[in-house]
């Protein structure tokens, strides 16, 4: 197959980026979405060019690591994939294709295709956990746990933190990544001391690093690879009006920390 | 030098509880006076790093990721074992040792092995207080799956991503503590260079993956979780940038690397498709726990799988392993399947593929129970290859997956260098000649949560360490000769591409040195390498600047570590005399074509000192003693 790549590139987070044309030749179909940008690369290191640099690790679509705007659409055509997981059949022959970084204020561009998404990390930072320092913890099978609780902790949790939900969002919001999170510790009962005070923290931050707010377009369940409902946001919405109207951390006798 | 195992004295189910006792503490008051670094955030990492800080230590942990939740551990599918006996089956802590000594095919230490499987039920207890939610029966109760080369249930998981939610469990902890400050996080920044002072470790050389700048970091230990070095292969079940680099650095400095021949190849990945191909994907092996593995009788038949009959089917596993069937462990079930293409009975396009049929599976329980355990495994396969595994059988074909192999450490997980610590796959110490399936998360967080935590204080309070500051010549020296290194990657300006090598690299490993090695393929394979070397430091383009980011140089910087490393393990697996678990010489092996060892003179680990470029590397010994399994010879029929 053969395609016509139109593809972000900058220098560096202070630079100035244009798109960039590339033909992408004889690409078979079964390459990967990554593998075609890796023989495109392979031929820009032969001539001695600058290879287009983007994010990858995992290639299994589990990692978070790649993150590309594919005709403007996050991770591209095949719903409830990453980037990696999108195989070159998925194309018509002699396509041309737009590449691009996320998009958001909270994902500055380090380079070409690749962002900064720390934003994330320090969200979690605020309260994406349980606290339960190493040593101490009782028999496992003491804590009984609903099975469909634990499903549905379980769907919230399978979050990848690429942070798809952020770029697809018109607003540039992280409430999907963060009522991920949120559902999913809020749905254990391990998860409860901590809860309100939680999502007081993480809401917070989510403010102070400058993402959007969720007025509800959907757009990220869309584009989300894992496909988290925005369910999820509706209980963080839920859970921070307890914390905020009804000081419910004090009333819930929360955590040692 | 000589290797000094540190195995506690007494019985072999009190030694880590006694070992505990003796060990030197270091006061709450004056934790927080020492600094250790951590360099990788897996599961070893991130819960070594996390628990350390609750403990009062000053820690700071390095990755080359842009976020430690990124760690490659994320991508492990299938479960983790603990001999919690749940299931009631019979399973014990002693069960578990066994299993796993017998499943490394007597290639591993009695000691380490039972303190894994002793420490696997705090494990399991940490991590369900941490919130990781693993499947549960309606009931509440946890529920277990079986894994290969055990008869008992005993691997928890959740789905097919419990590599993830471990990991991100661990992540949590770990976020935790930077958030409080307890921890400070270099992400996008990658480890050139362990450094030494008087012999003790002392601190790393790493690279700003961002700018390129690079810059010393000093402590007072140093511990290296940082994966195994399957991507020697290029085509592996490992993420793109896992490499061996870390370890590379360390050996070079005088850490002994240890059985690094040793290497898993599982048994069940999707077959390669083309040369284009980057990465080989892993399905995982709990799908044996209902699909079963077959091959056309008939040599080159290439009618559609539905329509051969049974009596034309040859379930090789079931046929060879009566007692262990589709379970068997993952070198013998490799073996079986590459038997099975070199017979010319292989299926698919290539020929280099067997069945995994869940036709009969589907029939007893239903499309909708095949769908909960596996349904996102079979989603993955099936945008991979186009084709629909509850209509027609998975193609399966064996892949390198995990290394046994790495930095030798002690008892204590300290390596031959003084302060140098290693952790999870990186270091040697669990697995034997073969690794059994859910054993890798285990070992992973058993070091890291349980057992570093206790090892480090015993050495911090007693190690003497002189106040070491930046100027330090050792220090700038090595600061130096890592940034030399990368110019001269940049300065090659050749015609090929990083990649190229890589390829080349692995082909020659996988052909020479994979599944199958002897006298004439180790001996082809050495000499190839050094001429691929030869013309990597004389021909790889490295295109841009060292002081950017840069991932082509961060690629060739690997590779040539790639390069130096496969040398070794082909000597390796050519001084090791014998067959045992994934190291399989064909001169080596019973009439039946098992795998044939010679434990009077292989019972033991061969750990390499470096001598120099010019000189080749010492094989050091560290002999095996078994007091409480008795040597056989694996049967699993």
């Amino acid at each position: 197959m053969h395609f016509t790549l139109k593809v972000w590139r900058q220098a560096s987070p202070s630079s100035a980026g244009r798109l960039e044309t590339y033909q992408a030749k004889d690409v078979p179909s079964d390459a990967s979405f990554l593998e075609m940008i890796d023989i495109v690369n392979g031929h820009l290191e032969e001539d001695g060019k600058e290879p287009i640099a983007f994010a990858h690790d995992c290639r299994e679509g589990i990692c978070g690591s790649c993150s590309m705007m594919i005709d403007g659409v996050a991770h591209g055509p095949v719903k409830g994939a990453a980037t990696c997981q999108v195989h070159m059949r998925t194309f018509t022959d002699g396509q041309e294709i737009t590449v691009e970084p996320w998009r958001s204020v909270a994902f500055p561009v380090l380079k070409d295709l690749i962002t900064d998404r720390s934003a994330l990390d320090r969200i979690i930072q605020k309260g994406g956990y349980i606290s339960a320092p190493t040593g101490g913890a009782r028999d496992a099978n003491e804590i009984l746990v609903a099975k469909q609780d634990s499903d549905s902790a379980m769907d919230a949790a399978a979050c990848i933190g690429c942070g798809a939900c952020v770029a697809a969002c018109p607003n540039g919001s992280a409430s999907l990544f963060t009522g991920a999170k949120i559902a999913h510790l809020g749905r254990l009962p391990q998860g409860q001391p901590e809860r309100y005070k939680r999502v007081e923290a993480m809401v917070a931050q989510m403010d102070a690093e400058h993402f959007g707010h969720c007025t509800l377009y959907g757009e990220c369940q869309e584009a989300c690879p894992k496909q988290i409902s925005i369910d999820v946001i509706t209980r963080m919405n839920r859970d921070y009006i307890v914390a905020t109207a009804t000081k419910a951390p004090e009333m819930a006798g929360h955590g040692s920390d | 030098m000589e290797l000094k195992s540190k195995i506690p004295s007494g019985p072999l189910e009190q030694k880590w509880d006694s070992h505990r006792f003796n060990m030197k503490l270091v006061n709450p008051a004056n934790k927080r006076k020492y600094h250790v670094i951590v360099v990788g955030s897996g599961l070893a990492g991130a819960s070594a790093a996390a628990t350390m800080s609750e403990l009062g230590y000053k820690v700071s942990c390095f990755v080359y990721h842009d976020s430690p939740r990124r760690a490659h551990s994320i991508a492990a599918q299938g479960g983790i074992n603990a001999a919690k006996n749940y299931q009631n089956d019979g399973d014990s802590v002693k069960r578990l040792f066994y299993d796993t000594i017998k499943g490394g095919d007597f290639r591993a230490r009695e000691a380490n092995v039972y303190r894994l499987a002793q420490v696997s039920v705090n494990i399991i207890d940490q991590c369900v207080a941490q919130g990781v939610p693993f499947a549960r029966e309606y009931g509440g109760l946890l529920t277990n799956r079986s894994f290969g080369g055990a008869q008992v249930s005993r691997t928890f998981y959740a789905r097919g991503q419990t590599g993830q939610q471990l990991l991100l469990g661990a992540y949590q902890a770990l976020e935790k503590q930077i958030g409080k400050g307890a921890i400070t996080m270099h992400t996008l920044t990658e480890m050139l260079d362990v450094i030494l002072v008087d012999g003790v470790a002392r601190g790393i050389v790493a690279r700003d993956l961002r700018t390129g700048t690079i810059t010393s970091h000093l402590a007072d230990a140093v511990v290296l979780a940082t994966g195994g070095y399957g991507n020697v292969f290029f085509l592996s079940t490992n993420a793109k940038q896992s490499n061996v680099t870390a370890s590379w650095r360390a050996y070079k400095r005088g850490a002994a690397f240890a059985n690094p021949c040793f290497t898993q190849i599982h048994p069940t990945c999707i077959p390669q498709a083309g040369d284009h191909q980057s990465k080989l994907t892993l399905m995982s092996e709990s799908l044996r726990n209902d699909g079963r593995c077959w091959a056309p009788v008939k040599k080159g038949d290439t009618r559609n799988p539905r329509d051969i009959p049974e009596s034309e089917r040859d379930y090789v596993l079931e046929r060879k392993y009566p007692s262990f069937g589709n379970l068997a462990p993952r070198d013998i079930a490799s073996r079986a399947a590459k038997e099975v293409c070199d017979e010319g009975r292989g299926v698919g396009e290539t020929g280099l593929g067997v069945y995994l049929d869940f036709a009969d599976s589907i029939k007893r329980v239903g499309e909708k129970a095949i769908g909960e355990r596996y349904g996102n495994l079979f989603e993955m396969y099936q945008r991979i290859t186009d084709e629909d595994p509850y209509q027609q059988p998975m193609r399966i074909y064996p892949a390198v997956h995990y290394t046994m192999g790495g930095t030798w450490v002690d008892y204590n997980l300290m390596s031959t260098i003084p302060g140098l610590h290693v952790l999870g796959e990186a270091n040697f110490s669990d697995h034997g000649a073969n690794r059994l399936g859910a054993s890798a998360l285990m070992q992973g967080l058993a070091d890291g949560y349980f057992v570093i935590p206790v090892t480090i204080g015993d050495y911090l309070a007693q190690a003497k360490l002189p106040t070491v500051t930046l100027d330090h010549p050792e220090v700038r020296a090595a600061e130096v000769a890592a940034g030399a290194r990368m110019k001269r990657l940049v300065d090659i300006k050749g015609k090929r591409s990083v990649d190229s090598f890589h390829r080349d690299l692995g082909k020659i490993m996988w052909d020479k040195c994979g599944m199958a090695r002897n006298t004439a393929s180790l001996t082809t394979a050495m000499g190839e390498i050094g001429a691929l070397k030869e013309e990597f430091w004389r021909n790889v383009s490295v295109p841009g600047s060292d002081a950017d980011l840069n991932q082509a140089l961060e690629k060739a910087n690997r590779v040539a570590d790639f390069m130096e490393l496969g040398e070794l393990m082909c000597r390796d697996a050519l001084e090791r005399e014998e067959s045992c678990g994934g190291h399989f010489r064909t001169e080596y092996q019973t009439p039946d074509g098992e795998a044939l060892r010679n434990d009077d003179q292989y019972a033991h680990v061969a750990a390499w000192q470096y001598n120099g470029e010019s000189a080749a590397p010492t094989r050091l010994v560290e002999p095996l003693t078994f007091e409480n399994v008795q040597l056989s010879q694996r049967s699993y029929k």
